[in-house]
Parts: C-alpha cells; structure tokens; sequence
C-alpha cells in the first residue's frame, strides 16, 4: 500500500436490520416451535404434582435451599447429581447430531435468543408496522408520534422480560406463593435481583443486541462447522438456477437470465441482514425464512420453488452435472449421524437404566478407621461406622439395622436405645454405629473380617446391604 | 464448495505479503466502546477498592472494603447468632443436656471444634489417646466417665500447680520401697489378675506384695479406685503397657500424668470458656465410652 492513503478503518458502525413479515410453511414451523418452546417455559412451574404431605407439590421444582431437584415423579439428590451430568452430555451430543445432519436448527429454531428475538421482531412489527415503515420511523426525527412507538413497544418488551424474569424465579420455589409475595413486596431481594437482571438480558439481548449476539458473542457459530460436512442439509442458494440475476421486466422474456429477478424479499426477510445469494456465511442462522419468501416470489412469477431451498453441498455437485441428487435420508442417515445417535442413546439408555435401579432404601457406611479399633476392659474389640441412611420418601420411615447372621458381633446405635433409626421425611440421617467383637471372638482376633449391614424398612420389609470390615486386635 | 464471488465487496486493507491480501472485516464498533468502559470501570475499580500494592500494604480504596473485615463480621453474626445457644449450654443441667435436642447437638459440633483445638495434641484426632494419655472411646475412667466427671476434669485438670481443685494423686516410686524381687513377683501378679500369661509362682509371691503396698489405692482384686485416680488393672486397657518391662517401669519410678486445668479461671494461655468445657464434655461423652 502507498502510505498516502488514508488507512480504513478498523471499526464498523452497527448497521440495523428491519426484517419483512413473510408469511409460509417455514414462518408458520417457527410460530408453532415458539408457541411450544415458550409455553413450555413459561407454563411449567405452575403444574402441581402430588407427594405428599411433607413435600412441595410442584411438578419441576429446583429447592436449591434443600438440596433437591424435583422432575415429576423424579427426585434427584445432590449425591446422583450424576443424572444433570448426563443430561448434559445428552444435550451436547444431541446439539452434535442435530447440527450434522441438519445443519444450524438449533440456531434457527430453537435457540432462546432467536426464539425471543423473533417475539420481539413480532411486538415491533405490531407497534410500528413493516419493515419499510419501521426504516421511515428509524430515519424520522423524534416527534411525538415516533415517541409514543418508541415507548409502547419499549413497555411491550420490558413486560415480555419481565415474565422471562419471572417465570425463571418459578422454577426455584413454590410458584404460587411467590407470585403472590412478589406482588406484595415480601419476596426474598434475591427474587427481584433475578427478575431484574433477566428483564433487563432479556431486553437488551431481544430488543437491541439481536444478530449481534449471535455473530460476535455466541462461540456456537464458530464450532458447528467442525460438525458440518458436505451431506449436512442446509440452506443454499441455487444459483446455477437464479444466476445471471435479472430484474424481470413485463413482455421481455430473456433465455439467458436466471431465475433469480434480484427482488431482494429474501434479504429483506433475513433476521441476520445478510443475503443468501452470498453463499455459506457465518451469520446465516438457518431460520429457513429466505425460502419462504423466495418460494412466494417464484410462485407470482410462476416459476418452480426452491431456488432458495436446504439443500445439501453434495446436491449441488450433482444438480450442476443435471444428475438427481441423493434423497434426503440418505444424506441424514451416514456413519457421522449415527454415530451421535448410538452415543446419544448409550449415554440416555444408562441414565434410564440407571434411574430404574436407583435403590429404594439407600444406606452408605463409612468405617471410622481413627482409630481402627478400640478395646473396652473387658477385652471386646469395638469398630465405629458412620452409616447415612436416606429416606427418599414423602413420610419419616422406621429403619431397623443389623449384621449378617453368623458372626459374633452386636451392634448399638450411639444416643439411641435398640438399632431402629427414624428418619424424617426426605431427608438423610446419619447414626454412629458400633460394632462389638466379644474376646476371644475370631472377629476380635482376626485382622480383617468381611460383614455385612443390613437395613430393613419395618413398614414395608425393603431390606438393603452394605458390605464392610472389621477390624480385629492382632497383637 | 465456493459459491460466486462476493456481491458485497470486502475491502482489504491494503496489506500484502507474498501476494496474500488482508481482508478488511472490520470489528463492530460497539465492540470497541465495551473496550473504553472496561478502562473505565478499571479506573474506577482500582480507587474504589484496595489495589495498588505499596511497600507495606496495599492502597484501602476508598469503599473501606476489606475481605478481613467481612469475614470478622460474619463470625460476629454467627455469634450473635449463636448467643442464645451458649448462654443456655453454659448455664445447662450436663446430665439433662440429651433431652434438648437442638442444644446437645449445638453443644456436640461445638465440642468436635474445642477438642481438635485443644485436647487432640495429647488424646489424638480420634481421640484414642496414646501410651499415657487416656483413650477417651472405651469404657475405662480414671476419674469417672459422666459427663459431670468429664466437665470437671476438664475444667481442672490432673495433677496440676494452677488449679486448686486438681485433681491430684502420686503414686509411690516403689522402686524406693521394694526390693528387685518383690517388684518382679507383683508385676507377674498384676499380670497374672490382668488375665495375662504370667510366671505362677511368682505371681502367688507377689500377691502379698500387692495387699501390702498397692491395694490401697488400686483394690484388692484390681479393680481400681476413682478417688484416687487409681486405675483398674484386672482389666485389657493400660495407659502405659502391660507387658513385664513397662509394668516393672511403672512400679519402680510410678507414673505422674498431669493435664492442664482449662478454665478460663486457671489456665495460663486464655483456656476454655465454661460453655465451650460443657461443649467438649458432651462431645466426649458421646464418643461411645460415656457413662
């Protein structure tokens, strides 16, 4: 470069994107996944599920106080938090294989920020009108007109936050109780600092940032592409179809001009701003609304659909060299995919599995080894265990505890007259156990003796074991 | 896969080596005030709250926040707390404490801190004890083994100069008072009570022996005496040994075990307050030997 030019800059102002409404089979999916993802978000915390007495009665419940995650007929204990480990994994993989075989849906469909993005892009449509008025209104000078807009899709937003904000709270505590100490004012601060923070997010986040969150502070952009390959349906351009791109004039009818009659709908419909026709680019978030518009437009001007369309890069190839391309299964259905699937469904069959054999009785016992053994003065040999008996149930449970039959050794429960252990509802006791070796007893004299707890439900007969070691006197 | 060229022309900025051309994608220019703000707020920051480090110190900020003074207010909100807890253990019946549940195990995880603080130096971690220092787990007191005992051996001690109440007991050096002899034939007769493998006749020997000069204090039989610190010996526990060496070392030089008074009243070194000593006495009652 000559140093006498003036170098350019570095930075780039935001450039505000005012989507279209478009109308089509691809619009009406993404209301539809709306209504669904976001009913689910909003509705869940208010359905009740039953108990007990002595335990919260509704269906997904985070009690971070207690230490509890409630799922409907689930309740995961912060020792199995294992199972959130997992869904995790499941989720990550499950991203994985929905972005190998279909390319960018998560982002386009179901993500939260294009989901209330797209919630938002509908109130401002509402209140300010399509996109050619809301570009006047943009470029209007402030007048009270643009002011009363302005202000009323503002309020729309800040309440659409606010219910974010407040459906979130729902899930850590009794949703209605809540709502009704919200409304009085006795709410814990914490309750209004997160409803606070998340109408704000998402204000900004749906409101302002928009595109921007998704082309420069989500890494997910960045990443997929590793799971993307030439099978992967995505969206394309067809412009061995569209190009050369031609505006299309009444009675002129060009043989050499494509399809494409350059009418921009589907940049103008695009939530990201950008255009299709470009090719592959990093903003594109698969929301399919380009097909629809085009579609609509090819269906004026009487042409087949799908010069915007998913296709997969393969198809391309083929449809250059006017060969058919591979069916849509068969772009799906490869090693890749399925071996997401196989791993998705280890990772959920273990889960499952794991959650059927989740004891009903669960004992832990933890041999105190400070010291290893103690000698009372009669000569028996003492060895302490700590056991911690969960009662997973809504009701206090009796536990009555033993030792296998055969051996030599008593037991007695520290504070307690007997063996039997009552734990109060949903919770975990913990009992100091000893375990008594008479003199001479081979237990009492041997180095290590294998034995067996067992804990017994007197209510139901349920019996569990834990197997553990005594520790005898050798010298 | 490319598609046609770019409709949308991306500048370069004029940079190029061995015929690559630097693409000019210029950065979002909010990207860049986000930057500005952080200065700002590190500005703000570092005035705010202590920062730049000085010789001695560091600079306080002008907040006055101090992680020292916060964790201080914590432990004055847990105590204060905590205040009606320990004025009703300091003032607690011992023998009655079991019944309020929440104050004996206020009282238990209080006693856990005071004795790894303060008794696990002599009776160990697990409170086991080691050779002269009681094992505290089994059910063999020098002293007694209520809790009541256990508070007010802690509160005194043994065998100390600073305690008026110590208790205080001192074995004879026999090795003063009897011959060679007599000391061989009373241990292989302490053995011998004791359940141990033992010389017969020496043992019938030293039987006089032992009426004579131990049963004083230590019983007939062995069974000990309380009142006089005197511990059981036709028992499996010894504080020093019981084997023929150490057994003859005992009678010979005696033993004098000596713990701290640990009242705030007679300690040197600060000692226990009377509801920290009710805590730790609850704590090693429970520890299964209790009486």
């Amino acid at each position: 470069m000559s140093s006498s030019e003036t170098p350019p800059s570095l930075y780039a102002a935001h450039e505000p994107v005012f989507p279209r409404r478009v109308s089509g089979f691809f619009r009406s999916l993404k209301w539809w996944i709306m209504a669904f993802t976001l009913g689910i978000y909003y509705l869940t915390p208010w359905i009740r599920w039953d108990r007990g007495p002595e335990m919260p009665d509704q269906a997904v419940l985070v009690d971070l106080a207690s230490r509890r995650f409630f799922f409907f007929w689930i309740e995961i204990w912060p020792h199995e938090f294992y199972f959130v480990a997992g869904l995790l994994i499941m989720a990550g993989l499950g991203l994985f294989l929905f972005t190998s075989a279909l390319g960018r849906v998560w982002c386009g469909y179901a993500c939260p920020q294009t989901v209330w993005t797209d919630l938002f892009i509908l109130v401002e449509r509402w209140i300010e009108g399509d996109r050619n008025a809301r570009v006047r209104l943009w470029n209007a000078k402030w007048s009270l007109h643009k002011a009363r807009l302005r202000v009323t899709k503002w309020t729309l937003w800040a309440l659409i936050g606010l219910a974010t904000g407040g459906a979130w709270v729902f899930y850590f505590t009794d949703a209605p109780t809540l709502l009704v100490n919200l409304v009085q004012g006795t709410a814990h601060p914490v309750a209004y600092t997160t409803m606070f923070i998340l109408t704000a997010t998402t204000f900004f986040f749906g409101g302002v940032a928009r595109e921007q969150v998704c082309i420069y502070a989500c890494p997910w952009p960045r990443i997929q592409a590793a799971m993307m390959d030439e099978d992967t349906i995505t969206i394309g351009y067809r412009d061995w179809r569209g190009e050369p791109r031609g505006k299309l004039r009444k009675g002129e009818v060009d043989p050499a001009q494509g399809d494409c009659i350059d009418c921009m709908a589907c940049v103008n419909v695009c939530p990201m701003g950008i255009d299709i026709r470009n090719g592959q680019q990093m903003e594109c978030i698969t929301c399919g609304l380009c097909i629809d518009a085009c579609d609509d437009m090819m269906a004026k001007i009487g042409k087949p659909r799908g010069l915007v369309d998913y296709l997969a890069l393969k198809d391309e190839v083929d449809e250059r060299a006017h060969r058919k391309h591979a069916p849509i299964m068969k772009h799906i259905f490869r090693p890749r995919t399925i071996l997401y699937t196989a791993l998705w469904s280890l990772v959920g069959f273990g889960l499952l599995f794991a959650l059927f054999i989740r004891p009903e009785i669960d004992m832990t016992v933890a041999p105190v080894r400070n010291p290893t053994f103690i000698v009372q003065s009669d000569g028996t040999v003492r060895n302490v265990y700590d056991i911690r008996l969960r009662n997973k149930q809504g009701e206090p449970r009796p536990f009555g505890l033993s030792v296998n039959t055969g051996t030599n050794l008593s037991i007695h429960v520290e504070g307690i007259d007997g063996t039997l252990v009552i734990v109060p509802a949903d919770e975990m006791k913990q009992v100091r156990v000893y375990v008594d070796a008479p003199k001479g007893s081979p237990e009492s004299t041997t180095d290590r003796s294998p034995f067996t707890f067992w804990v017994t439900d007197l209510n139901s007969q349920d019996r569990a074991s834990v197997g553990t070691i005594f520790n005898g006197r050798t010298n | 896969m490319s598609k046609k060229p770019e409709k949308k022309e991306v500048g370069t900025t004029g940079h190029v080596w061995d015929g690559i051309e630097e693409l000019n994608n210029p950065l979002p220019r909010w990207w860049v005030w986000i930057f500005y703000a952080t200065i700002v707020w590190g500005i703000w920051y570092s005035i705010a709250y202590p920062a730049w480090p000085l010789l001695k110190g560091a600079t306080e900020g002008y907040l006055g926040y101090s992680t020292r003074a916060e964790v201080a207010a914590d432990i004055a909100a847990v105590d204060a707390k905590n205040a009606d807890l320990v004025g009703k253990l300091e003032a607690a019946d011992l023998t009655a404490l079991s019944g309020d549940a929440e104050l004996y195990q206020f009282a238990i995880n209080g006693g856990r801190a005071v004795f790894a603080a303060n008794c696990s130096q002599c009776h160990g971690s697990g409170a086991a004890g080691a050779k002269g220092y009681p094992n505290l787990l089994d059910n063999d007191w020098l002293w007694g083994g209520s809790i009541e005992d256990i508070a007010f051996s802690v509160t005194n001690g043994i065998r100390n100069e600073h305690s008026p109440d110590a208790r205080w007991t001192e074995m004879p050096a026999f090795g003063e008072i009897l011959s060679k002899e007599e000391i061989a034939a009373v241990v292989e007769h302490v053995r011998a009570i004791s359940g141990q493998e033992a010389d017969a006749a020496l043992a019938a020997a030293g039987e006089t022996v032992y009426l004579d000069n131990c049963a004083a204090c230590h019983g007939d039989a062995g069974e000990g005496l309380r009142d006089m610190g005197a511990p059981t010996l036709n028992d499996a526990i010894w504080l020093y040994g019981g084997d023929v060496a150490t057994l003859t070392e005992t009678v010979t030089n005696a033993r004098f075990g000596v713990m701290p008074a640990w009242s705030e009243a007679y300690h040197p070194a600060g000692g226990l307050s009377a509801a920290e000593i009710n805590a730790v006495a609850a704590y090693v009652h429970q520890l299964g030997g209790g009486e």
